[in-house]
């Protein structure tokens, strides 16, 4: 086992596909340099510019060449530096990359990993801290991985890559300086599998992706003072959904939060929550609860930032809220 | 034809393929009025000596890719025609299972890599096939169409300046053909010419050609073809052509003035062809054999077209991810 950031667990998962497969090739803004985030340091020393393409400013080029390389047989893995930036690309991913399979009756393929750094709490401010992995779920073609720590972000990246279809990987700007061992050898977690990360009890269950699981594990620990129980699941991705994963504990517990970093209104969670309602109804103690990011552009003053966004407090409180619920 | 030179033979095979491209078009309009066309339909009557010109001076293995006036492009790559109509037609057997229609028409099987509807977004998927060819080392050059419309999008300059900053074997083919949509191109451009103009923003050369002279089309595209199979970069090529229809079949093109259409069909790509065969020496009865025998073609594909069987609706889960399921949660 080796202790790896969950930056260098990027760079980790793209060599070992490139090493594997010489048919992966890196594009992006300075990824040759090891990008903004750093997430591609030493590439382009240990494979070579041919396998490590700097682009200019030009977010459409980047997924369109990518997306063109993928239907020319290549494994091309692009890098979009802050996913706010995919609204200005988002016809590439939305109208092409993630309809192109279809639309031919199955001629084309695109076998593309788009990557890049999401999320807020750092003071980014609004067009540089945005949880946007809820646009990508709403778009019929895409899968999207969105790793809560270095050992997934490794697994899930390499799975992606060997995915062939479109996968967007979401990489926490927050959780970039995390570390954790990471397994030695070939490292995979295949899209589509929740974890149950904190399995205690039977009181409630907390639905996480990304940087809310360490929030919900936070949680968790606060409540198990109070004498709650609670089980926290890391999605890990929400396109394939582990719903299954989701409905068996709630099942169990009864009681539900969900806790999402992006806005509350159609946010990821509302999805989950749809699904609760309509296959798991029976089975609720409680009406389910979303902790959500608020309906404002991400400020940048910490005081501010903070009062908008998925905290372990607002978690514990809704929590706490839904065990008190009386029918 | 025993007699003919070899540059006769070719001149005909051109003439046979811009026929047939037009008896398609006029076949695919008179379906469309008989409400046999489900969506819309976008024809390039008048726009056929690009489509041809360009695709004779290509390898089999060569890549195209074009827009959703894009029915001319995929027939001279070979994309059968029957499998076309069908897709238009909503018919089983349609060359994208019923799931593009008229204005995504593929045909990866004849280096044909899609037909797009978002004005320009083809550009960069162009430039990434050329990028694979440059990675790849292989020799597969990409021809890339999009009409005078297209230059006004921000991924035009996104695509020119990245293909020639990285020089990839990209041609691309500017049909400029007076109008994006409903609106007289020179109303939205401060340059006379919309994609010549711009090419020394990207250290290009301002290539134009009459896009209505196919041999013209294929003596300045073949060059730059060549050019870009010996590493030698991108090409702009603005061909100068007119659509003698509306933007869609739907459109009647009114905003038009009868002169200014009539003066076009003066200059009808097909017509123009036909009297340099003439002057070549060719038969009259020999090209009103050709003529016959492209209607009588499309006559027997339209009536196989409206035999095939309509989709099974199941068929609509298909295609999706590439296990072939249509799931995205378990």
């Amino acid at each position: 086992m080796a202790k790896l950031t969950y930056r260098a667990a990027v760079a980790a998962a793209l060599a070992q596909e490139m090493e594997r497969d010489e048919r992966v090739v890196l594009i992006g803004e300075d990824i040759g340099s090891g990008g903004v985030f750093k997430t591609t340091k030493g590439l382009r020393d240990t494979f070579g510019a041919d396998r490590v393409w700097d682009t200019p400013i030009s977010e459409e080029a980047i997924i369109g060449a990518a997306m063109g390389a993928a239907m020319a047989g290549l494994r091309p893995v692009a890098e979009i530096m802050f996913s706010d930036f995919y609204a200005t690309c988002w016809d590439m991913v939305a109208n092409e990359v993630a309809k192109a399979r279809y639309m031919t009756g199955g001629q084309l393929s695109v076998p593309l990993v788009v990557r890049g750094a999401n999320g807020g709490g750092l003071g980014f401010g609004s067009q540089h801290s945005q949880s946007v992995e809820n646009w990508a779920m709403a778009v019929p073609g895409l899968k999207v991985a969105s790793p809560s720590c270095a050992s997934d972000m490794a697994g899930l990246l390499a799975a992606a890559v060997r995915d062939d279809d479109p996968v967007l990987v979401f990489e926490h700007k927050a959780l970039m300086g995390t570390s954790q061992d990471c397994p030695d050898g070939e490292h995979l977690v295949p899209l589509g599998h929740a974890a149950v990360v904190v399995r205690e009890g039977t009181d409630v269950t907390l639905v996480a992706l990304s940087v809310t699981v360490g929030r919900c594990r936070d949680a968790a620990e606060q409540l198990a003072d109070r004498g709650i129980s609670a089980e926290v699941i890391d999605l890990r991705t929400l396109v394939p959904l582990d719903a299954q994963c989701v409905l068996a504990s709630v099942r169990r517990t009864g009681r539900v939060v969900i806790a999402e970093e992006n806005p509350g209104q159609l946010g990821w969670g509302a999805g989950i929550a749809a699904i609760l309602a309509e296959e798991a109804f029976g089975d609720l103690a409680a009406p389910v609860l979303r902790v959500s990011g608020g309906r404002v552009p991400l400020p940048v003053a910490k005081e501010l930032e903070d009062e908008v966004s998925t905290s372990a407090a607002r978690i514990v409180t809704a929590a706490t809220s839904v065990l008190d619920h009386q029918h | 034809m025993s007699t003919l030179d070899q540059q006769t033979t070719l001149g005909l095979r051109l003439h046979e393929q811009m026929c047939f491209i037009r008896e398609f078009a006029d076949k695919v309009d008179a379906l469309y009025r008989q409400g046999k066309v489900r969506g819309p339909a976008h024809l390039g009557q008048g726009q056929e000596a690009v489509a041809v010109g360009v695709a004779s001076v290509l390898a089999d293995d060569d890549y195209s890719i074009a827009t959703y006036r894009g029915h001319a492009h995929a027939l001279a790559r070979g994309a059968p025609a029957g499998a076309v109509l069908k897709e238009l037609l909503g018919r089983q057997g349609g060359i994208c299972a019923g799931k593009g229609g008229s204005m995504h028409i593929t045909s990866v099987e004849h280096g044909f890599f899609g037909s797009y509807a978002i004005v320009g977004a083809h550009l960069p998927i162009a430039c990434g096939l050329g990028w694979a060819s440059l990675i790849q080392g292989s020799e597969r050059v990409v021809a890339c169409f999009f009409g005078d419309g297209a230059v006004n999008i921000g991924a035009f300059h996104e695509a020119l300046n990245l293909a020639a900053v990285w020089k990839l074997p990209v041609v691309f083919v500017c049909e400029n053909n007076g109008y994006m949509e409903y609106t007289p191109i020179a109303q939205v451009i401060p340059v006379p010419r919309p994609a010549a103009d711009r090419a020394s923003a990207y250290g290009l050369e301002p290539i134009v050609v009459d896009g209505n002279d196919v041999d013209a089309v294929r003596e300045v595209v073949g060059a730059a073809v060549n050019r870009a199979r010996d590493g030698k970069g991108p090409a702009l090529v603005e061909a100068v052509t007119y659509r003698l229809g509306g933007h869609s079949a739907a459109d009647p093109g009114a905003y038009r003035s009868t002169e200014e259409v009539d003066s076009w069909k003066e200059r009808d790509p097909l017509t123009q062809h036909r009297a340099v065969l003439s002057k070549a020496g060719v038969p009259d009865d020999e090209l009103a054999e050709v003529d016959a025998r492209v209607r009588t073609q499309l006559q027997e594909v339209a009536a196989d077209a409206l035999a095939a069987p309509l989709h099974e609706p199941a068929s609509a889960w298909t295609d999706m991810w590439s296990d072939g399921s249509a799931e995205w949660r378990n």
